[in-house]
């Protein structure tokens, strides 16, 4: 079965080539298959799959990817706007 | 930093090293871890369910042997202990709280500086030749390998995701196939999670259920009967509404339409009140619109908070999705209350 996809057109992933020197780090943490080599240079192939969660942009050694990380979890955010410090892995607990 | 207690239920030894010693971890998984992990399912006693922190032994490990890097979750390590019994090896437990790797690593309690610092505390240096770490790559978004390697001198393999495949990365010279590189979400890990689902839902559905049931006994003039009656009806909305929101739309998932999680959850729960509506054919028809208007609000809400447990979201998604959902949720639940109300009052 092909992979769930969440939202199209939301996640803030960008890659920088002029600062990629190819090395392929994020490659080989990206749990989604975002970003990938084509032709020899890294890029993103399938955007929307990406679930923001920074393993690239915190193996990069160069800074060429970026990303605003976090979790997409609903009941996180809700807690966060009552001003509840409770987190996601910690909810019902 | 202290080293990792020997009385531990699943140590089942000591190795002497050149570091001092270490336990050595049973390779049995015994009837004692699987309950264990059965209450953590369940929500029961989840966060304190931990192992120190620090190195362990697992089978005969040599100087050359592979560490093995996890976090202090019971669950998890349980998982590599399991997936891992063939193997000598060390494992090296970060402390992360008693949270899974994943969670861990967004948080950055599985990072850089514990791994560094846990490397240096329990004197791995000291006891293997090489300089590796094989790390989960779901650990990648708190852990900088090229920042560990400046460290500590410790290069970090990210392994593949699950730790089943841990055996198969190894007897591929440290090569992880696209399928080890990829998070997915069958049908058995969703019904895995299912139970937190329910529990916090169910948890919240009796403190207003028994709300409701005052307001029942209240408006019915405090005649118990009177109260039981009315009460079957909110009683049913919530029940339907978790069922359909926190059971069913996990386990369908991947089958039912549109992207967000609360569309999924209103689909479920429009199919739940229709059945809803079809059993309780006496009330009228206020109290039956109420009904078609609460029950898909309240399952599409439940559905939302699954996000935090699926694996294909985003932040910038769930965003959106609260803003467009939540006051539509809310209204809907608040709508469906309103009318409830004034069709017992109407009687």
């Amino acid at each position: 079965m092909r992979p769930m996809v969440y939202l199209k057109n939301v996640v803030t992933l960008a890659h920088a080539p002029e600062l990629c020197n190819g090395c392929g780090a994020c490659l080989s943490v990206c749990p989604r298959r975002v970003l990938q080599r084509l032709n020899g240079k890294v890029g993103i192939a399938r955007r929307d799959a990406c679930i923001e969660c920074g393993a690239c942009q915190r193996n990069c050694p160069h800074g060429a990817v970026t990303v605003k990380a976090g979790v997409g979890c609903a009941s996180a955010l809700i807690n966060q706007m009552l001003g509840r410090k409770k987190v996601c892995c910690t909810v019902g607990d | 930093m202290r080293p990792p207690r020997l009385d531990q239920p699943f140590v089942t030894g000591v190795m002497d090293t050149p570091a001092g010693p270490v336990p050595r971890v049973s390779k049995v998984f015994s009837g004692k871890d699987r309950m264990g992990a059965f209450k953590a399912r369940w929500g029961i006693g989840r966060m304190n369910y931990r192992v120190d922190a620090g190195l362990y032994a697992i089978g005969e490990p040599t100087a050359e042997s592979p560490v093995f890097v996890t976090a202090n979750y019971k669950l998890t390590f349980d998982l590599l202990r399991r997936a891992i019994a063939s193997i000598d090896g060390w494992v090296l437990v970060l402390d992360t709280l008693g949270i899974n790797v994943w969670c861990a690593a967004g948080k950055g309690t599985f990072g850089t500086d514990e791994l560094v610092d846990r490397i240096e505390a329990s004197r791995l240096g000291g006891i293997v030749n090489h300089r590796k770490l094989i790390l989960p790559q779901l650990g990648g978004p708190g852990v900088a390998g090229h920042e560990v390697k400046k460290r500590s001198g410790f290069h970090v393999v990210y392994g593949p995701v699950r730790a089943e495949e841990i055996p198969e990365f190894l007897e591929k010279g440290l090569k992880a196939e696209e399928r080890m590189r990829t998070k997915d979400f069958g049908f058995m890990e969703r019904l895995a999670l299912v139970p937190m689902e329910v529990v916090p839902a169910v948890r919240l559905g009796l403190i207003v259920a028994a709300g409701l049931f005052i307001l029942c006994f209240l408006l019915g003039g405090l005649s118990l009967s009177k109260a039981l009656e009315w009460f079957v009806v909110p009683a049913g909305a919530i029940g339907a509404s978790i069922f359909a929101g926190a059971v069913l739309t996990p386990l369908l998932l991947p089958w039912l339409p549109g992207r967000a999680f609360s569309t999924k959850g209103l689909v479920m729960g429009i199919l739940s009140a229709l059945l809803v509506l079809f059993l309780s054919h006496g009330s009228g028809m206020l109290e039956r619109i109420g009904l078609f208007v609460s029950i898909p609000a309240m399952s599409a809400y439940l559905a939302m908070n699954f996000t935090g447990s699926s694996t294909f979201t985003s932040l910038s998604g769930v965003r959106k999705e609260l803003r467009f959902a939540l006051p539509l949720e809310i209204g809907g639940a608040g709508a469906g209350l309103l009318m409830w109300i004034i069709a017992l009052l109407g009687r």
